[in-house]
């Protein structure tokens, strides 16, 4: 074992595993975390606390994951590029293992001038850090793990143990480069990777391909994105605008079908889109289990955590395996 | 080159209000041809200046010139006793030029009358792209001569985030991903497998990042030594 997480016992036993995503609240308050925590606890072996999603300013992904980890929700810390230097990141590392966390997932973190997107005013003009970037920041904690040092090549005393997760986006362009992007965060350490939310499963089929012949998928633990669809309109803005996202026209009909049979009816059309939601993220999640290679789903039910239980329950990953005490 | 932007006028206005005697000083090198603070822009800003000071009732002087250079001190020699007759410089050359009078004129104030914006080139007439962000580390020949420093919203050197969209950035969609260009130049050029070796951290103290930057090459030092001793020998 090299963290002794839950997550990476779930893996190592062959089993199935499931991530969720806690999203922490633009508060001081933790009893969102909390409440999310207790939600989501029992439906997946660990949820992933992100790292001031979209650059707005949250409750921190280690404060929050330590909260998680109080009400018994494993975390996977997630730690993003744009806002922390090498220095910051390896003392968040030591601070985090020493607080008793045990994943954390590296990503190169939204731009801020995401930020101002929608209705928030966020920080445009923030300065970004980028000091490392996602395949760095994995070959950091590794050595950091396996050999007791840092990245600047001081010692550490204690070494932090985390199992080390990287994302990919299969279908992001350019596709061609998508594999070997993915190969470089194995080769830098990768333990597990969650990609972007899939709904295209057979574009994902042969990007999995692409990953079998480079002999990665033995090599790291891959989970596969499932982002739960709530509504039509959600599923056309994800096919439209989100980057490496492409939604098969037969299921944005399928939402659209669910919303017209409710009719003018606005809170039977809610439900109903909801409903099929869920249904379509259960077929993700097995189409998703069958391709050759996959270890798990990553699924995120953003701001919709009670969905869990129905899918997981629904997609015969219920109840998530246990282990004794380490 | 370094390319620059006018600042807005009445942000000009602002800094140079309370002064009576101003000089407009222009640069005819990188910031004349991005249309900000050549000669002929000094002129211009000149004349708005003068205009806008008769407006608001200021008796206020406003003079232009403007030399070659405003990086290498031999030519601001022939202009320098004039220079000194006035209250404030505006400068209309980059940020070097500016700083660099500041470091030579006494007590009188420099200011920018340009943003200087980045190391570019022109395209098409009128339009100016970043290409260099001067890192002091280059790794052009292992980018296919795109660098990912600058033209990489978020500098990435081992290829793209997730963010790329339809070869766009996620920044915005009039930004070509660099490392979407890369990879196809790669491709291009047969050496995509350049790409598939990570890259490690990178040492970013050759940039701005380890404290202002110096180069000395030493033969010119030298030689120049060596030429100032012989004329003082030949004098003496």
């Amino acid at each position: 074992m090299k963290s002794g997480s839950n997550l990476e016992r779930v893996i190592a036993s062959g089993k199935m595993a499931v991530t969720a995503e806690l999203g922490p609240p633009m508060s001081a308050d933790p009893h969102e975390v909390i409440k999310k925590a207790n939600i989501l606890k029992g439906f997946c072996d660990a949820a992933n606390i992100t790292d001031c999603q979209t650059a707005v300013v949250r409750i921190s992904s280690i404060a929050a994951a330590v909260i998680a980890l109080r009400e018994g929700l494993e975390p996977v810390m997630q730690m993003t590029c744009r806002d922390r230097n090498r220095i910051a990141m390896q003392a968040d590392f030591l601070g985090a293992a020493a607080l008793g966390i045990k994943n954390c997932l590296c990503i190169a973190g939204d731009h801020q001038m995401f930020s101002a997107a929608g209705k928030l005013k966020g920080h445009p003009g923030a300065k970004n850090v980028y000091d490392v970037d996602t395949c760095q920041l994995v070959g950091i904690m590794k050595k950091m793990r396996d050999e007791g040092l840092q990245q600047g090549g001081d010692k550490l005393e204690v070494a932090p143990k985390f199992f080390v997760g990287a994302s990919w986006t299969p279908m992001g362009d350019p596709m061609d480069f998508r594999p070997y992007n993915l190969k470089k965060k194995v080769d830098a350490g990768a333990d597990f990777i969650q990609t972007q939310g899939i709904y295209d499963m057979e574009l994902f089929k042969a990007q999995m391909e692409k990953a079998r012949n480079l002999g990665l998928l033995e090599r790291t633990a891959m989970l596969a994105g499932i982002i739960v669809p709530k509504s039509a309109m959600m599923l056309k803005y994800m096919d439209s605008s989100v980057a490496g996202v492409t939604v098969p026209k037969s299921l944005i009909e399928r939402m659209n079908k669910a919303k017209a049979t409710a009719g003018d009816d606005k809170k039977k059309a809610r439900e109903l889109q909801e409903q099929e939601g869920i249904k379509i993220t259960v077929e993700l999640i097995q189409q998703a289990l069958e391709i050759p290679g996959v270890k798990g789903v990553h699924i995120q039910a953003i701001e919709w955590e009670t969905a869990m239980e129905p899918i997981v329950k629904a997609a015969g990953l219920y109840p998530r395996p246990t282990f004794p005490e380490a | 080159m370094i390319v620059g932007q006018q600042k807005p006028f009445d942000e000009i206005w602002e800094m140079v209000k309370g002064f009576k005697k101003v000089l407009v000083f222009g640069c005819n090198t990188c910031v004349a041809i991005c249309h900000a603070g050549g000669g002929k822009e000094a002129e211009i800003l000149t004349s708005l200046l003068r205009m806008k000071a008769a407006q608001e009732g200021i008796d206020m002087q406003v003079d232009n010139a403007a030399i070659e250079r405003h990086c290498e001190p031999e030519f601001f020699e022939p202009l320098m006793e004039k220079v000194r007759t006035y209250d404030l410089v505006l400068s209309t050359a980059c940020g070097v030029g500016v700083n660099f009078l500041s470091d030579r004129i006494g007590a009188i104030p420099v200011y920018p009358g340009i943003n200087t914006t980045f190391y570019g080139a022109v395209p098409e007439a009128g339009f100016f792209v970043e290409l260099c962000g001067g890192c002091g580390n280059c790794v052009l020949h292992l980018t296919g001569g795109i660098c990912p420093i600058v033209r990489c919203s978020k500098s990435l050197m081992n290829g793209p985030c997730g963010g790329t969209n339809n070869g766009k950035c996620e920044v915005s969609n009039e930004t070509d991903c660099a490392w979407f260009l890369i990879v196809e130049r790669m491709k291009k050029l047969g050496t995509l497998e350049k790409l598939f070796e990570v890259q490690p951290p990178r040492d970013w103290s050759t940039g701005t990042h380890g404290g202002p930057r110096r180069i000395s090459v030493e033969h010119i030092r030298a030689f120049e030594e060596e030429e100032e001793k012989n004329a003082a020998t030949e004098g003496r």
